[in-house]
């Protein structure tokens, strides 16, 4: 099991990089206009709902992992 | 850089001894008066005093107090009001006026506020290897979440003796030296009196503990850990040298699928063997912990466990370290 966990743990990691990778390439460059000075904040809000949907995305993958692994160790 | 040597100095020795020599008293005061709690996990009937957090708050306030007296930064003032807040609303857990499972999330978010008064923040979060994001309302929110989750996942690793304090001290040292890697010099300086309560505390805490930090050390430590992510800019880094305690949390979460208290558990995740070791249990409705997963190789005694916790935080450190060297770094 313990290997397992630092597995987990490196699989967490490298989540956490490649979902920073994707927030940045898809977030950074939205950019909304024509709404005056209330542009940037629903260009922020729409940064916020792609950004917590992201965050679901990597909570339900993990889940998966997360019970791939403890259902691997009982079974062993 | 040579002027910041005395503030780190001088506030590292503070933030140790106030809470090594403070302790002791503690522990004696708090025995007197009957504030001990059953030790679970010891065969004999064992009582520990708690809760050890007034030290611990001692130590922060102290160290920091020092430092300002050097570096008059908001930061240093924003580290002392959320940490003083989150101590108070562990120390209201902590004297039994128990509320639901919601009082710590809700009343941490708000003690967030103090971070966001001072404008001690920086909306751009900055990822490794892609570069920064500006994320000016999200990141408003991702302030008042912070608190809570990094106050909840250390008080949640605080299941045996020294491990929570242990893992500060391995997460907190981490932190810092990341803060130093991206240049972050001053934070870096300020987050030190983080490590040096913490270490000075496991003296008391670890196997077999004298003292426990409660609900009010276990928050001061987590939120002091947010609040310096936070004010650091370095949230990603600091969420990879807790993904230990991120993982137990989350574990927790998803198995019981609501918030609810540990004590509200009905089904125990682990139980004793003859021998006193511990064992996961085969109930499917328990919640499924850090611990349990460790011990579904099989029976570990206290010590054992804490080993393996200390290796996964000291894993996650490298990871975080690595981490803070990809930030230099762009695609």
């Amino acid at each position: 099991m313990k290997s397992s966990l630092f597995g987990f743990l490196f699989a967490m990691w490298v989540l956490m990089l490649v979902g920073g990778g994707i927030a940045v390439t898809l977030l950074g460059p939205i950019s909304i206009s024509g709404f005056g000075e209330s542009s940037w904040f629903i260009g922020s809000v729409i940064k916020a709902v792609i950004a917590i949907t992201l965050v679901v995305i990597w909570i339900l993958i993990l889940s998966k992992l997360k019970n791939w692994i403890f259902k691997k160790e009982l079974r062993s | 850089m040579i002027e910041l040597i005395p503030p780190v100095i001088i506030s590292c020795l503070v933030a140790f001894f106030v809470v090594f020599f403070t302790t002791p008293y503690m522990i004696s005061f708090l025995e007197k008066r009957n504030l001990t709690v059953k030790d679970v996990n010891k065969k004999e009937n064992t009582m520990i005093a708690r809760p050890g957090g007034i030290s611990i708050i001692a130590g922060i306030i102290a160290s920091e107090i020092a430092l300002y007296a050097f570096l008059q930064k908001n930061e240093i003032l924003a580290i002392l009001f959320v940490t003083f807040i989150a101590f108070l609303i562990g120390y209201i857990d902590d004297r039994k006026f128990r509320k639901n499972a919601w009082f710590k999330p809700v009343t941490l978010a708000i003690a967030s506020i103090p971070i966001i008064v001072l404008g001690t923040y920086d909306s751009n979060l900055v990822f490794p290897l892609f570069g920064t994001v500006q994320i000016p309302v999200l990141y408003l929110g991702i302030i008042v979440f912070m608190i809570p989750i990094t106050g909840n996942t250390i008080n949640s690793i605080d299941v045996l003796n020294g491990v929570a304090s242990g893992f500060m001290v391995i997460a907190s040292f981490s932190l810092s030296i990341c803060l130093f890697i991206v240049e972050n010099y001053e934070i870096a300086i300020i987050s030190l009196p983080l490590g040096f309560v913490s270490l000075a505390f496991y003296r008391y805490h670890k196997i077999p503990s004298r003292i426990f930090p409660g609900d009010s050390g276990a928050l001061a430590l987590g939120a002091m850990y947010g609040t310096i992510a936070i004010i650091g800019g370095v949230e990603i880094i600091a969420a990879v040298a807790l993904l230990p305690a991120v993982i137990n949390s989350f574990l927790f979460l998803s198995s019981v699928k609501r918030m609810v208290e540990h004590r509200q558990i009905k089904e125990k995740p682990v139980e004793h063997t003859d021998d006193f070791r511990l064992k996961a249990t085969d109930a499917k409705t328990a919640p499924v912990t850090l611990v349990r997963l460790i011990l579904a190789g099989g029976p570990l005694s206290e010590k054992q466990i804490a080993l393996t916790i200390f290796k996964l935080a000291i894993f996650s450190g490298i990871l975080a370290i690595i981490t803070s060297f990809l930030m230099r770094i762009t695609l």
